[in-house]
């Protein structure tokens, strides 16, 4: 069984979703009886959420997309058809 | 090879997310958008090299990321990294979590959320230097795997590994900079039990 330090150690990879089972399973059954590890756990795993949520919210400059759809319009090997 | 209407449309649906990991990188606009089209530009042009199946997303943000390396690197002023490794773990964590008004009469999950505000994220991830905000930003933001994170980047996994570590406790010690700028959490801070794995006060 592994202790509070074993546990924490593997935060990252567990709430990065990279443990094996196995190692996940371990981790599952000491956050169990551990409040305080089940705790930092739930605090990271929100964290991350609210990271991720607010990193990827801006507004794209009008006139973006119509560039982009340009760039596919483009007839690069000059052979008279796009593409 | 891949269809090329397919290809085009379900490309098109990432631009939104493209331009705000292009933003996070080049930290302005104008040269955000200049790299969402190039990003575009040479994924058009080696569509004939992609292969059907595999994962466009994925393809467009190692096209992204590659293009970011070669074409803004350079330009960047010397990024800042005194600091990050002095950074203890848990650091946000441990000081949140001591502060018994900010955090333990939390009623619901969106009191995290409305902790920080959007450009106090965005800047805490921005003001990561590079080697440690790719990683972040791929992991974090874009949810991509270590493994797709070391082949868009060209770095082992285990180098991934250690620079998320190092960018997460980074961008967490800015984080709580900017909420004690703003006076929402006490800069007293420091817990007693900062070495430990746990603070003490984190007891009931």
């Amino acid at each position: 069984m592994p202790d509070c330090n074993d546990t924490l150690r593997e935060l990252e990879s567990f709430l990065d979703d990279e443990l094996t089972d196995g190692a996940r399973e371990v981790i599952h059954s000491h956050l169990e009886g551990c409040p305080d590890c089940l705790q930092a756990f739930d605090f990271h795993a929100e964290l991350k959420q609210v990271i991720a949520a607010k990193c990827q919210n801006d507004e794209m400059p009008p006139g973006l997309l119509a560039k982009i759809e340009q760039c596919f319009g483009e007839d690069f090997d000059g052979d008279g058809q796009i593409g | 090879m891949a269809d090329r209407a397919a290809f085009v449309e379900e490309a098109m649906q990432y631009a939104p997310k493209l331009y705000s990991a292009a933003l996070r990188l080049t930290r302005n606009k104008a040269d955000a958008e200049d790299l969402v089209q190039d990003t575009y530009l040479r994924a058009w042009r080696s569509f004939g090299t992609f292969q059907e199946g595999t994962n466009l997303r994925a393809w467009l943000y190692r096209i992204l990321t590659n293009s970011f390396i070669n074409k803004y690197r350079a330009k960047q002023r010397r990024p800042i990294e005194d600091g990050i490794d002095n950074v203890e773990d848990l650091y946000l964590y441990k000081r949140l979590n001591t502060l018994a008004p900010v955090l333990s009469s939390r009623s619901a999950e969106d009191t995290m959320f409305d902790l920080f505000t959007d450009d106090e994220v965005k800047a805490a991830l921005e003001a990561l230097p590079e080697n440690f905000r790719l990683p972040v930003l791929l992991a974090d933001v874009e949810g991509f795997s270590y493994k797709e994170i070391a082949e868009m980047l060209d770095i082992p996994v285990g180098t991934v590994m250690s620079r998320l570590h190092r960018g997460r406790k980074g961008m967490h010690k800015l984080l709580f900079d900017y909420a004690s700028e703003r006076g929402l959490i006490a800069t007293t801070a420091a817990p007693s039990g900062a070495n430990d794995s746990h603070s003490d006060t984190n007891h009931a």
